[in-house]
């Protein structure tokens, strides 16, 4: 029972990782993301870990999620990129040599591990609190104070960065950037969005 | 329960994927998740270890503490990270990371 629910899980968020990083539209995409983080959620009850997956499901599957397909719908079409062979030996270089020296280490670790290291009985078993939210708020709000205060801070500043950043500045704004005018300019007057040709000398700056 | 083993070198090969994925990928929206998905099997890596038997009692959810942390400052990377991508695309009206290069010249 254990073992099968571990290899589902196993083989839907390897399947969903896979389609992650395959999918040529960003909202399948964001989908098999969505399939990975369940099935690590999954994994996480079977090692009692039930905060932390309600907390997955909650931030990621609820949250991070969300807010990648809401960017994938306000981008609309050129979401997708058109596939594109320049730099691709490069790109195939790169990612093969990661890829193989990652898949030699994980050889190596599955062919180095010594066999039932604490018989066949398995782990003893937790404390009957482990992972639930009792133990794991007394530690944070004990142990993990100033972590958790910090964390709080950072959350903030991740807020006013976003928002700063993604705003943009308005066309009214006396202090508007010559470069967000001359480059909203030079989109407008091409056909195709997602085609821009590449200007050589960056974006080019006008007098307003 | 199931050896640690077996969640380790599933997370390994998570996160190989990811790897693979940010170093493949030029769409910075698809990069973005890669490295989610990079996150995601170090949170994995990190739980399969806190549920081996632990000597102090203080250090008995240590794992789980780092993934909350980890979970948390993952949230605030997602949101600057998009909120990057649609400044890049209000500029360049493209989401692909090679021609995002305003700080080039």
């Amino acid at each position: 029972m254990g073992y099968a629910f571990f290899y589902i899980c196993a083989a839907l968020a390897v399947l969903g990782a896979l389609a992650t990083i395959a999918a040529k539209n960003p909202i399948r995409g964001a989908m098999g993301l969505l399939l990975m983080i369940l099935s690590i959620a999954g994994l996480f009850l079977a090692l009692h870990a039930q905060f932390l997956a309600a907390i997955q499901l909650i931030v990621y599957a609820g949250a991070i999620v969300v807010l990648f397909l809401f960017v994938i719908m306000l981008l609309g079409p050129s979401a997708s990129t058109p596939s594109d062979h320049r730099g691709r030996i490069t790109r195939a270089i790169g990612a093969g040599l990661f890829g193989a020296a990652s898949l030699g280490a994980i050889a190596l670790l599955v062919t180095s591990t010594p066999k039932a290291p604490f018989g066949p009985t398995g782990y003893p078993s937790p404390p009957s609190d482990f992972g639930s939210v009792e133990a794991f708020g007394r530690i944070i709000f004990t142990q993990g104070l100033v972590p958790f205060e910090l964390s709080s801070a950072l959350l903030l500043v991740a807020i006013v960065g976003a928002v700063a950043v993604a705003r943009g500045r308005h066309a009214s704004d006396p202090n508007a950037n010559v470069i967000t005018g001359a480059a909203t300019l030079e989109a407008a007057n091409l056909p195709h969005a997602g085609q821009a040709p590449r200007t050589p000398g960056g974006l080019t700056r006008e007098a307003p | 329960m199931i050896p640690v083993e077996h969640y380790v070198v599933l997370s390994a090969v998570l996160f190989t994927i990811g790897g693979i994925g940010f170093l493949w990928r030029r769409n910075v929206i698809v990069t973005l998740m890669s490295i989610e998905i990079m996150l995601n099997a170090v949170n994995l890596a990190l739980v399969a270890f806190n549920r081996l038997p632990s000597h102090s009692a203080n250090s008995v959810h240590t794992g789980q503490v780092f993934t909350f942390f980890i979970i948390a400052a993952e949230a605030a990377e997602v949101a600057v990270g998009l909120a990057i991508v649609l400044s890049l695309f209000r500029i360049r009206r493209t989401v692909r990371s090679d021609e995002a290069d305003l700080l080039k010249n």
